[in-house]
């Protein structure tokens, strides 16, 4: 989801370490080494990777290409076939009853038949293009926060994988009791009674 | 630090209680709100609201939607010890009006509306366009932070069963 669409999703984050100096260029750097690969024309089934904000069919990370103002912007993307499963199931089919005539048997065992499907899919997998889903990020590095523009499950857990690979920091998801634990400035007895608490009736009256 | 997948769990109460002290707050103690953040002009209850009851055996849900939904259904769930789980915001700051959902378990936002911003034409256009979101998105960010701050501090303070809690039971009890 864009960070400029009329509504968006945000999940908060901070980030913790820091990078090598000049921290621009280790951004970019890292940025490259893990952009995200075209696989329109192979047979991986998903792939993902850093994309530039602005051109995220044609990224392109050097310096300051993804500053603005004094925030890191730049995007999630996750490219995936995704088959359906008819038409796996129909190529399954005609492969098999041609397998089955040129060697005339009757059956395949279970494996055979698992094998020629990887087969189809594969095969499938280099003729249907990839279906990109794009996140945008925008990065306080001097502030260590960070918001991600998706609330789906999958999108931040791909995020959180490949932000720590590439960045070798540690990217904290900001929910209830990491805010309380590291954005509410308590005092270590305050933490001791955070760790204590649990939940208490606090609006029924009976 | 707890292990993120257990704190997750352990903790979803705390997000649920903050959000159904944040419905108390903005109807009973508005001035405690503009303490937090001096540019709020006011915070309403928006088109949607869910609160979710596990004291009896299983979980019960009740979703209030619509513009002009009433909250008597809320107050009632609450009497009966339900806590708000997910709550549509209204939050104005001058004449501006920024609207969004936001969750008790994670404090995600989402259908997160901020007030119209110019179009873009040119490159220059899109940095531009780019900060003013970053801008208008950290003002409720920077409030949402700043209220749950103050919430937890309230939550672990000694004052929190003794005056708090009565001072919400007693609300629930006169609006319902």
């Amino acid at each position: 989801m864009g960070l400029l669409s009329q509504s968006v999703s945000i999940t908060r984050y901070r980030v913790q370490g820091q990078l090598e100096e000049p921290v621009l260029e280790s951004i970019a750097r890292a940025l490259k080494r893990h952009a995200v690969l075209d696989i329109d024309n192979d047979a991986a089934e998903k792939s993902c990777g850093w994309t530039s904000f602005e051109n995220p069919f044609a990224p392109v990370f050097e310096g300051s290409n993804q500053l603005f103002g004094s925030y890191m912007v730049f995007s999630l993307r996750i490219d995936k076939k995704n088959i359906p499963t008819k038409i796996l199931k129909k190529h399954f089919s005609i492969e098999e009853t041609k397998r089955l005539a040129a060697s005339g048997r009757q059956f395949f065992s279970r494996n055979e038949k698992k094998l020629v499907k990887e087969e189809v899919l594969h095969r499938l997998s280099l003729r249907i293009p990839a279906t990109p889903h794009i996140y945008d990020l925008i990065w306080n590095y001097e502030g260590g926060k960070l918001w991600f523009f998706s609330n789906l499950k999958a999108a931040n857990e791909e995020l959180e994988a490949l932000f720590t690979e590439s960045f070798k920091l540690s990217l904290i998801r900001m929910f209830p009791y990491t805010a309380a634990e590291m954005d509410a400035d308590l005092s270590d007895l305050e933490r001791d009674r955070l760790s204590q608490i649990s939940p208490v009736n606090i609006t029924g009256l009976t | 630090m707890l292990d993120v997948a257990i704190a997750y769990n352990r903790y979803r109460f705390l997000g649920n209680e903050f959000l159904t002290w944040l419905w108390y707050t903005l109807e009973n103690r508005s001035a405690q709100l503009a303490k937090i953040d001096a540019d709020l002009s006011a915070l309403e209850i928006g088109n949607r609201m869910v609160l979710e009851n596990r004291r009896s055996e299983g979980v019960e849900t009740i979703t209030i939607k619509g513009d002009d939904a009433g909250l008597e259904e809320g107050l009632l769930a609450l009497r009966k010890g339900a806590l708000v789980t997910e709550m549509n915001l209204i939050y104005r700051s001058g004449d501006n009006t920024w609207q969004f959902n936001i969750k008790g378990e994670s404090l995600n936002l989402s259908s997160f509306k901020t007030p119209e911003t110019a179009g873009t034409q040119t490159q220059e256009d899109i940095e531009g366009a780019v900060l003013e979101k970053i801008f208008l998105y950290e003002k409720v960010i920077l409030f949402i932070e700043g209220a749950f701050r103050h919430f937890v501090r309230l939550r672990i303070s000694e004052n929190w069963d003794k005056n708090n809690i009565t001072q919400i039971k007693q609300w629930i009890n006169k609006a319902s």
